[in-house]
Formats: structure tokens, C-alpha cells, sequence
């Protein structure tokens, strides 16, 4: 033990994620494929507002998800059954996916005839935020049962989406849900950010969201 | 939440040290943690003490968490106070508006290896 040696290493426990997931975007550019990290709690309904999204833009983008969960295969099957292509990731128990996950999960995927790759991340609102995917552009779905309070209770959430979905619409008057002041407290967080009320069971502010994709998709496999 | 996870990937980041510095061994391992970095120091001892073990390079090795302090920055009354004691409310002017100035790190600091 007297020739032990102490080494500096200073090295950000994040920092090698964020390089993968930069390397990965750079890759996901030259390929022409434009990647949507969607995140959000359980039962906000990501799978059902996949389904619509993947109905309105299935005719003008060739469209392949990946479905991350923890376990099961669920998803990807209600997903596959609309004709397009889908993976299952299994994160093994793991809460969130990084950006070598993801890659592998490209990979798989196999993107050279994909245009708009969907990744649905798994449903919780700490740990996916803390690690970049890699992917072009990140949005959140946020469901009026949830509340407005929550861009308080997770702000990193909210500050690093491009997007934030406003669900659950139809269900608001039922609810002590204020829309004006969930609006106030996420921009609050993050003034840049885009945000659309939906309702993805009626189709509601569908049509405004699929508005918002088709621009970033097209700005980015132009 | 996520301590496995972040064990992994300080394994990951180890292994490559200790290929540059052709180590043989890693007796000690110090983390510095952000006071409010949401890393619970008490998870993250018993996760790398599971998954250290099934390496031979990090193997029975000790991990040191420092912990930093956190501190918040008053953009209204120009004060720094204390994250963890007051959160998001300056003490001071009770203005909303602060920010986190430190105190969400988490780094490898250095390792002690043969």
C-alpha cells in the first residue's frame, strides 16, 4: 500500500451523458431524423396522446417509437397496431433512460428510414430530466389532474422542455385546475417554453401540437 | 431516485482512469455531492457497495462523499442565503425571485488507486 497514488479526477458524474447525448444528436442530424424525448408522470396519458400524434402525422413522416418501461411490452404493442415501427426498452428497473441507452435503443430501431423518432420515456418526473437523451427536442405532458402546482414541485422538469401538453382538457371543470396560473408558473421556469393545452381522448388542441412537430421536423431532417 | 444508475456510470467513468493510469486497484473513491444534487448519500453508499463488488478494479474500495453547501441568490435584495434552510423564499425580502447559486454538483473529486 505505500505506492498508492492519489489521482484528481474532477470529473461532473453528468458530464459523460451530456457528451454522449451531444455525439448522438450530432449522428441523429446527419441522418436526417428528428427525435421527440416525451416525458410526464404515470397516467398522463403519453400512450394515448402518442396514438393520436402518430394518427395525424403517420401520413407526412415515417414515424418509429420507442417505447421505454420498465417492464412489460404493453405500449409497443397498441403502438405497433397503428403500422408503425416500434421497439420496447426495457430499462431493467431503472427510472430514467440515458443517452447511451437511447442510442442503443436507435440502433435497434434502425432510423435510416425514419424521419420522426419518438422515444416515450419512462413515467416520472425527476430522474428522465436529470439526463439528456441526446434526442432534438424534449416535451412533457403535464394532465389537469395533476395540478397546476406541479411546474413548482419539479422545476428541473419543466425547465428543460421545448414543449409542455396540457392534458386531460375535457376533465377541467371537474378539477381545481387553473390553466392561467399553471400557464404563469411554467413559464416562471422556463419563459422559452411552448405550451398547448390538449385533450388527447377528444382530439382537442391536437391539430395546434401537430402544428408545433411538423416546424421542428422539418427544420431538422430539411 | 436514481443512485444505481449514477453508480454505473461513475463505474464507467472509473474503468477508463484506471485503463489511462494502468491502475491495478482503486482502494478509495471521493464524490463531492451538492447539498440539494437529489443524490441521497445513505442509497448511493449501499448501491455502489453492491455493484463495486462485481468489479475487480473498484472491489472492497471506500467511497468519501463530501458534501457542498447549497446556496441561493436573491436577485431583488442582492443576499445569499442557505437553499436547504429556506428554499425558493428569500429570508431576507421574502421576493420569489432567487436562484440556485451552488449546490447541484456531483463530481468524482479524486481516487486513491495502486
Amino acid at each position: 500500500m505505500d505506492n498508492v497514488r492519489v489521482i484528481e479526477v474532477k470529473r461532473s458524474i453528468f458530464e459523460s451523458n451530456d457528451k454522449d447525448a451531444d455525439k448522438l444528436r450530432g449522428e441523429l442530424k446527419e441522418s436526417k431524423t428528428f427525435l421527440l424525448n416525451l416525458m410526464s408522470s404515470p397516467g398522463s396519458g403519453k400512450t394515448t396522446t402518442l396514438k393520436r400524434t402518430i394518427e395525424t402525422l403517420k401520413d407526412k413522416y415515417r414515424i418509429g417509437v420507442m417505447e421505454a418501461d420498465i417492464d412489460s411490452d404493453v405500449d409497443a404493442k397498441a403502438i405497433a397496431e397503428l403500422g408503425v415501427k416500434s421497439i420496447q426498452l426495457h430499462t431493467g428497473g431503472m427510472c430514467h433512460l440515458d443517452a447511451d441507452m437511447t442510442r442503443q435503443g436507435i440502433k435497434e430501431l434502425d432510423v435510416s428510414d425514419v424521419d420522426f423518432a419518438i422515444l416515450e420515456n419512462v413515467g416520472n418526473l425527476v430522474c428522465p430530466a436529470e439526463f439528456d437523451t441526446g434526442s432534438t427536442k424534449n416535451a412533457m405532458i403535464l394532465s389537469v389532474p395533476e395540478g397546476h402546482d406541479k411546474p413548482l414541485k419539479y422545476p428541473l422538469m419543466f425547465s428543460i422542455c421545448d414543449v409542455v401538453l396540457i392534458n386531460k382538457m375535457d376533465v377541467a371543470p371537474y378539477f381545481d385546475f387553473d390553466l392561467e396560473k399553471c400557464k404563469e408558473y411554467i413559464l416562471m421556469r422556463n419563459p422559452k417554453a411552448k405550451i398547448i393545452p390538449i385533450c388527447a381522448k377528444t382530439g382537442e388542441g391536437i391539430g395546434a401540437w401537430a402544428d408545433w412537430l411538423s416546424e421542428q421536423i422539418d427544420e431538422a431532417i430539411r | 431516485m436514481h443512485e444505481l444508475g449514477v453508480v454505473f456510470r461513475i463505474i464507467d467513468d472509473l474503468t477508463e482512469v484506471g485503463k489511462e493510469n494502468e491502475l491495478e486497484k482503486i482502494h478509495s473513491v471521493t464524490l463531492q455531492l451538492g447539498e440539494v444534487s437529489g443524490v441521497v448519500p445513505s442509497l448511493l453508499e449501499d448501491a455502489w457497495k453492491w455493484a463495486a463488488a462485481r468489479t475487480e478494479l473498484m472491489k472492497d474500495s471506500e467511497l468519501i462523499i463530501e458534501t457542498l453547501p447549497a446556496v441561493t441568490y436573491c436577485e431583488d435584495c442582492k443576499s445569499e442565503y442557505e437553499t436547504v434552510a429556506h428554499g425558493k423564499i428569500c429570508p431576507n425580502c421574502g421576493s420569489e425571485h432567487t436562484y440556485l447559486l451552488k449546490g447541484n454538483e456531483f463530481m468524482i473529486k479524486e481516487i486513491a488507486a495502486t
